[in-house]
């Protein structure tokens, strides 16, 4: 009984960074309808921000995450003021070819500046291990992540239902010329989101390290997960790709640790059967935009 | 780097020959030495550690042997099989090379072989350790290692060091099931008892529910198998689990604790017994100094890659010395067969029957010395053969 609630745990957590990593994808993707393939290498930004920080300069843990998540994100409104904004009009073909290649070049400049090798953050003592909830392994980086996720869906939900910026998001993307003629700055909306998701997959990056690693290959690497969560739960909400995140890694670590020998493909099985059954995801929209 | 310098190099040259209409006369001064290995992707670090210690031998032996010019040339395969081939093919079809060497990873080794064998030249293995690898061409010769000599002898010290129980973690492709298959019938076979076997997929991004499943089996050890960038992740993810707490000890092939990782596994890996061919700790003058040497020149340690590139290229000077000069590729094979020579690793030799490396085998022990991790190293098997050869 506790290594199946042990495991739930695990699973959660896992999910919960999936999540965070995932959620970005989620906003470009579904809210502004902009493929960007290149998202995993924000996320790798943040981590190596992040680990940069905490191992060379000697910065503590915490200080440096919303470091990570402000650098990803300042790259991120850089490159949509110079780049991205060009391509809202074009195709999804000439969005996946721009932002592949993107993909690439960061890779290569990550390579040359810091190396190929995996690379970890030096966590404080107090993340460090696990500790006993009724016979219940808590893995307290884990138990961190659960926590920071959390809160920040919880934020993230408030802020896109509850807040006027949330509507304007809404109205701009549903219809951007309504939108600018009742007088919303349609660009600077885009601009904002675009670098919160770019923030959000900072943050997730540099949480990420320590459980997945970190190398050049980041965003190659991880790509294949951000797009199935995105799919699995349909890119028309948050609520979805939380979901998704949290049913995907559960069923993730629970396959590995039951059926070791076929583990890897839960994950996988579990979005064809989701997508059979609901082809544009657990709470996408029925007609296709 | 090395390309564009050859390039404008023999640019220069054919611009000489195809004026002078000296063409074969020229083109005997210099022997090509084409380099496929991983320059980018996952196993990015494997190339990096073995062109870097190719560049260190030729500053530190000359560029010339034997009258003739040695000449590299550097292709990237990324260590993606379908691109060996045709880098191999490029190299032996257009650049005329009279060796071709490196191979990050084991497919990449044998996409490879048929092309040696047809074109008759010598295909040195620097990095690759699946045991069938020399036995796909007449033309390979390995100075890296085979995973069944670390394996087995793994497999031999943990029944007599009083593991009896052990829980298997190998990544899930040749090289890991060589490692797993070798030891577990040394291991076995001493009376150890394998009670979880798990294989785990090779782009694996977490290892936690696989460290449940053997936290929960209480084995005395976790046999573990992971390539060389996992190791780190592997570590991190078993002190986390608590795993070191419960007192299950890890015990390997060395990959697990590479020296080039090593360093920023955390303490964690302390205590960690592998058996392996080389650590940058041997505690022989000469490692001292190619040590001392590659420090200074790459800015990090030598881990067992750079040591069998160092070995690769000198075995290829020594072949050629032998010749005399002589690139048929077949005398070439003839001549590095029985080679004997030290090591930064220690005392090596290619076995003349197999062609595959005969070298010591060292139990080492992960120790802090002057604040940085190290493998230690504290016993030695001498000049273990291939053992996957052998039984046949």
């Amino acid at each position: 009984m506790t290594s199946i609630l042990t495991n739930l745990f695990d699973g959660v957590a896992y999910g919960m960074l999936l999540f965070v990593l995932a959620c970005g994808l989620a906003v470009t993707l579904g809210l502004m309808n902009f493929v960007n393939l290149a998202h995993g290498a924000f996320a790798m930004a943040g981590g190596y921000v992040c680990m940069l920080l905490v191992n060379q300069h000697g910065w503590p843990f915490f200080a440096a995450l919303p470091l990570a998540f402000v650098s990803s994100a300042a790259i991120g409104i850089v490159l949509e003021r110079t780049l991205y904004r060009h391509l809202y009009t074009r195709s999804h073909l000439d969005q996946v070819l721009f932002t592949i290649g993107l993909t690439f070049m960061s890779v290569a400049a990550v390579d040359y500046i810091q190396g190929s090798s995996r690379v970890f953050i030096n966590l404080p003592a107090a993340l460090q291990g696990q500790f006993d909830l009724f016979g219940v392994g808590i893995g307290r980086y884990r138990l961190m992540i659960i926590v920071i996720c959390g809160l920040l869906t919880i934020g993230l939900q408030m802020v896109l239902a509850k807040t006027r910026f949330g509507s304007r998001l809404r109205a701009a993307v549903d219809d951007p010329r309504a939108a600018s003629g009742l007088g919303i700055n349609v660009p600077q909306v885009f601009a904002f989101t675009f670098a919160f998701g770019c923030g959000l997959a900072g943050l997730g990056g540099a949480l990420s390290a320590e459980i997945l690693g970190l190398d050049p290959y980041f965003p190659l690497k991880f790509m294949i997960y951000f797009l199935i969560v995105v799919t699995v739960g349909g890119s028309s909400s948050i609520t979805g790709p939380f979901l998704a995140s949290l049913l995907l890694g559960i069923g993730d670590v629970a396959g590995k640790y039951y059926v070791p020998k076929m583990g890897p493909f839960v994950i996988y099985t579990m979005m064809i059967v989701i997508l059979i059954w609901r082809p544009n995801g657990l709470f996408g929209r029925t007609a296709a935009r | 780097m090395f390309e564009r310098r050859i390039f404008s190099r023999t640019a220069a040259a054919a611009v000489v020959v195809s004026l002078a209409g000296l063409a074969p006369a020229k083109a005997e001064d210099t022997v090509k030495v084409g380099l496929i290995l991983p320059m980018t992707g996952g196993q990015a670090s494997t190339g990096k550690q073995i062109e870097n210690a190719i560049k260190l031998y030729m500053q530190q032996n000359g560029d010339t042997v034997a009258g003739k010019k040695i000449e590299i040339i550097v292709k990237d395969d990324a260590a993606i099989p379908d691109k060996t081939k045709t880098a191999a093919q490029e190299l032996i079809v257009n650049d005329k090379v009279n060796f071709i060497g490196g191979f990050g990873v084991t497919p990449a080794a044998l996409a490879a072989a048929p092309l040696a064998t047809q074109a008759k030249i010598p295909e040195v293995v620097m990095a690759a350790g699946t045991s069938i690898i020399t036995e796909r061409s007449p033309y390979i010769v390995r100075t890296s290692f085979t995973l069944a000599q670390s394996s087995t002898i793994i497999g031999d010290w943990a029944v007599k060091n009083g593991i009896k129980k052990v829980a298997t973690l190998t990544s899930d492709y040749a090289p890991g099931n060589d490692a797993l298959n070798f030891f577990k019938e040394h291991f076995t076979a001493g009376g150890g008892q394998v009670v979880e076997e798990v294989k785990t997929p090779l782009a694996n991004p977490d290892f936690a529910p696989f460290l449940q499943r053997m936290k929960d089996a209480k084995p005395d050890a976790i046999f573990v198998f992971v390539p060389a960038g996992q190791g780190g992740n592997f570590m991190k993810q078993y002190a986390e689990r608590g795993l070191d707490k419960a007192g299950i000890k890890v015990i390997g092939p060395g990959d697990v604790t590479d020296d080039d990782l090593l360093n920023n596994m955390g303490d964690a890996v302390l205590g960690t017994v592998t058996a392996h061919i080389y650590s940058a700790a041997h505690p022989s003058q000469m490692n001292k100094d190619f040590v001392a040497a590659y420090k200074k020149a790459f800015g990090n340690r030598p881990g067992f890659m750079a040591v069998s590139g160092y070995d690769g290229i000198h075995l290829i000077y020594e072949a050629l010395k032998k010749t005399n000069g002589d690139t048929d590729g077949t005398k070439l094979v003839e001549a590095m067969k029985g080679q004997k020579w030290e090591s930064p690793r220690g005392p090596i030799s290619i076995d003349p029957e197999t062609r595959d490396i005969i070298q010591n085998v060292y139990i080492r022990k992960v120790e802090k010395v002057d604040g940085e991790l190290y493998n230690v190293e504290f016993q030695t098997f001498e000049a273990v053969k291939d053992l996957g050869k052998t039984k046949k």
